[in-house]
């Protein structure tokens, strides 16, 4: 029974953490920036899927639009207000622009964070289950609310493959992340590429926020703990590899459970971390990494 | 035509008159510009606990002042943001004694805080007075080094009686109704939890309760579904809890699982008037101590108070907004009796303190207690309340119910009626 209990939990939380890190890869991939703001970002779809869901009371679908809506619109402002003024910037030598960049988001993420604070409190917010109740797997009760998530972040996962694989723009994205200057010569605008990845990045962003309100409620002093939970994952799975992240993620999500369950809630990130200090020591491109 | 002689007479007489005139004027100016009192607010302001201190202040300082201030004297709060940080709060303190002159600091909910700033108010002599956190060591540091630590007061309910709070309600209330035989205690891993934990264990037994298990957990926790899996395989009656830190994530997630066991204790994001709109209703069926509530009437100055706080800030006021208030009209009127700033008057004016407060009689305890300078606790002083969230509105149901209230816990929960 505990056995069971483990593996439907660790299921749930693991889908919520690949989808999590997922954008955060992919975005690192396709135009080399590791967004540090990640984190405010689904903090930011969370708290306003909680606004929302206050004053719509009883329509939790329109709150989690909302929130994916918040996610996308945190996703360009990170763009526009950060990332690309510093990447267009003459007076930042171009060695150093990914340490901008890295700086930029880390404390573009802090401003968001304490903005969300001092307006909202840095109690967590929960939303409203998008459906409530709960079901027996194998004797144990589990909350539909939690299958539900692991369902639509695999269909929401399912869907970045088809787009990536199977259309056009996806084939670009692929390409721009093999050799964005071939991708140019070709006479393909990457500002357009980025545009593009950063939109499904704030979407997946803002998908995870408003699934972890629904799920354990998300608190602005949370933010950096959501990054670094990311930038784990994508460490462990090998920076830019979608299908290294969620392996990672399943690979963290099951040692936490296990040892939440196992030895103690208080350890429940120890072991996970440990493995990443292990992997970047003797395998420093990561499980699946290609560099 | 006047002579030299009248005319430099006139410049005397109007120069005299215009030196008298302008120094009754100055001496008008000086009473109307009194210094007034200054009162330094150390409080988180970005959490609804910190954030109700500095609002209860505020409320405190402006019936003061419409009433007339002291002496004519009017009080001013200087207000500080902590951000959680006793760093912070200290560096505040210091500011507020050396830079703003404030003559007393209240705030801050917090006992890992309140212990940084009590050897800054035993140093600068300027008395401090937290509303908020729980844990005797406070009041016990008073009582071991009496002549250095006498500047600081504890106006909330220490942590053991907290626990001596639960155990009341349970046995006098709670048993009447059910039956409660077992509990497992869950409470954060925080200061104020250790002497609470430490009386829990000790009055749950006398009531008649057994406590099958006492887990403490990280206050960074946010899945708690290990912690109800492993107390659900525990048949306890109830969950008696020590939650402050944390509150909305367990108390979500226990009605999420259907954790079919009621939780009761003391939950302080419970006490907030939020509570209910932050766990979209998942507070139904939890009981939480508290000093007072919307309701409560523990006395005529408690239902005002949450009124003008409804009025101004559009909720009502979480634990520490009904201490703070009271804790601004102690010190004012212990001002008043000193008739003086000086610190060590106000420590003695303060030792003399009687005042009926929104949370009951307010005293502190003398030399002779352990508890020196803690609020006292008791039916006659401040009593603590058990309210329960029910359908969007806390329920004041213990140890003074509201007309037509009655204890409601979800369907998902177990619990049977007392046998025989």
């Amino acid at each position: 029974m505990l056995a069971v209990q483990i593996l439907v939990d660790g299921f749930a939380i693991s889908a919520l953490y690949g989808l999590g890190a997922v954008g955060f890869t992919l975005m690192f991939g396709v135009s080399g920036v590791l967004n540090l703001s990640h984190g405010a970002t689904m903090v930011v779809a969370a708290v306003t899927a909680w606004v929302v869901a206050g004053q719509h009371a009883g329509s939790p679908w329109l709150a989690a639009l909302a929130g994916t809506g918040a996610g996308v619109a945190t996703a360009f402002a990170t763009y526009f207000l950060v990332v690309r003024p510093i990447q267009r910037s003459r007076s930042v030598p171009a060695a150093e622009k990914e340490i901008f960049v890295l700086t930029g988001t880390l404390l573009w993420g802090i401003m968001i964070q304490e903005a969300v604070a001092y307006f909202y409190t840095d109690n967590p917010k929960t939303v409203q289950p998008l459906i409530a109740g709960v079901m027996q797997i194998g004797g144990v009760r589990t909350p539909i609310n939690e299958l539900l998530i692991a369902v639509i972040c695999w269909t929401v996962i399912g869907l970045l493959w088809l787009l990536v694989n199977r259309t056009k723009a996806g084939k670009v994205l692929l390409a721009a992340s093999i050799n964005p200057r071939a991708l140019t010569i070709l006479g393909f605008e990457l500002s357009r590429v980025y545009l593009l990845v950063w939109t499904i990045y704030g979407v997946l962003a803002g998908i995870a926020g408003v699934l972890l309100a629904t799920f354990l409620g998300a608190s602005s002093a949370q933010a950096s703990q959501l990054t670094a939970s990311a930038f784990s994952i994508v460490v462990l799975g090998g920076l830019g590899s979608v299908t290294g992240s969620l392996f990672a993620a399943y690979v963290v999500g099951y040692l936490e459970t296990l040892t939440a369950y196992l030895i103690s809630p208080a350890y429940r990130t120890v072991p996970a971390l440990v493995l990443v200090v292990l992997v970047v020591y003797f395998r420093p491109h990561g499980l699946l990494g290609r560099r | 035509m006047l002579d030299r002689k009248t005319f430099t007479l006139h410049v005397r007489t109007v120069l005299l008159a215009a030196a008298a005139l302008g120094c009754l004027a100055a001496s008008q100016v000086r009473a109307q510009t009194k210094e007034p009192i200054r009162i330094g607010i150390i409080s988180e302001e970005s959490a609804i606990a910190g954030a109700g201190i500095s609002r209860a202040a505020q409320i405190a300082m402006d019936e003061i002042n419409a009433a007339g201030g002291v002496d004519g004297r009017k009080v001013e709060i200087v207000q500080y943001d902590d951000h959680n940080s006793a760093a912070d709060a200290v560096r505040a303190f210091q500011r507020a004694v050396s830079q703003d002159k404030v003559v007393g600091v209240i705030g801050t909910y917090i006992t890992e805080i309140a212990l940084a700033l009590q050897p800054w108010s035993a140093r600068t002599h300027v008395p401090f007075i937290t509303t908020g956190a729980a844990s005797n060591e406070i009041s016990r540091h008073v009582h071991d080094d009496y002549d250095k630590n006498k500047y600081t007061f504890h106006e909330y309910m220490a942590s053991p009686f907290i626990a001596d709070s639960v155990c009341d309600s349970v046995k006098l209330w709670l048993q009447t109704k059910y039956s409660i035989k077992s509990a497992v205690v869950l409470s954060e891993d925080a200061a104020w939890t250790t002497p609470l934990d430490a009386e829990y264990l000790e009055c749950l037994p006398k009531v008649g309760v057994t406590v099958l298990d006492h887990v403490r957990f990280s206050p960074d926790t946010s899945d708690f579904t290990p912690l109800y899996n492993k107390i659900e395989g525990e048949k306890p009656d109830v969950i008696v809890t020590g939650w402050s830190h944390i509150g909305v994530q367990p108390t979500v997630q226990w009605a999420q699982q259907q954790v079919p066991i009621p939780i009761i204790g003391i939950s302080s994001q419970a006490t907030s008037g939020t509570f209910w709109k932050d766990t979209n209703g998942a507070a139904a069926g939890i009981v939480t101590f508290s000093v007072a509530s919307d309701g409560a009437n523990l006395t005529p100055v408690t239902q005002p108070f949450v009124d003008a706080y409804i009025k101004r800030f559009g909720e009502p006021p979480p634990y520490p907004g009904f201490t703070t208030v009271d804790a601004v009209h102690v010190f004012v009127e212990a001002v008043r009796r000193a008739g003086s700033t000086d610190g060590d008057k106000l420590v003695t004016a303060l030792e003399q303190t009687d005042y009926i407060g929104t949370v009951g009689r307010v005293q502190f305890y003398g030399r002779d207690s352990l508890f020196t300078h803690a609020m006292k606790y008791g039916p006659t002083f401040a009593p603590g309340i058990a309210l329960q969230w029910q359908d969007g509105k806390q329920v004041p149901l213990w140890p003074k119910a509201a007309p037509n209230a009655k204890l409601k816990f979800p369907a998902f929960t177990h619990l049977q009626p007392p046998k025989g």
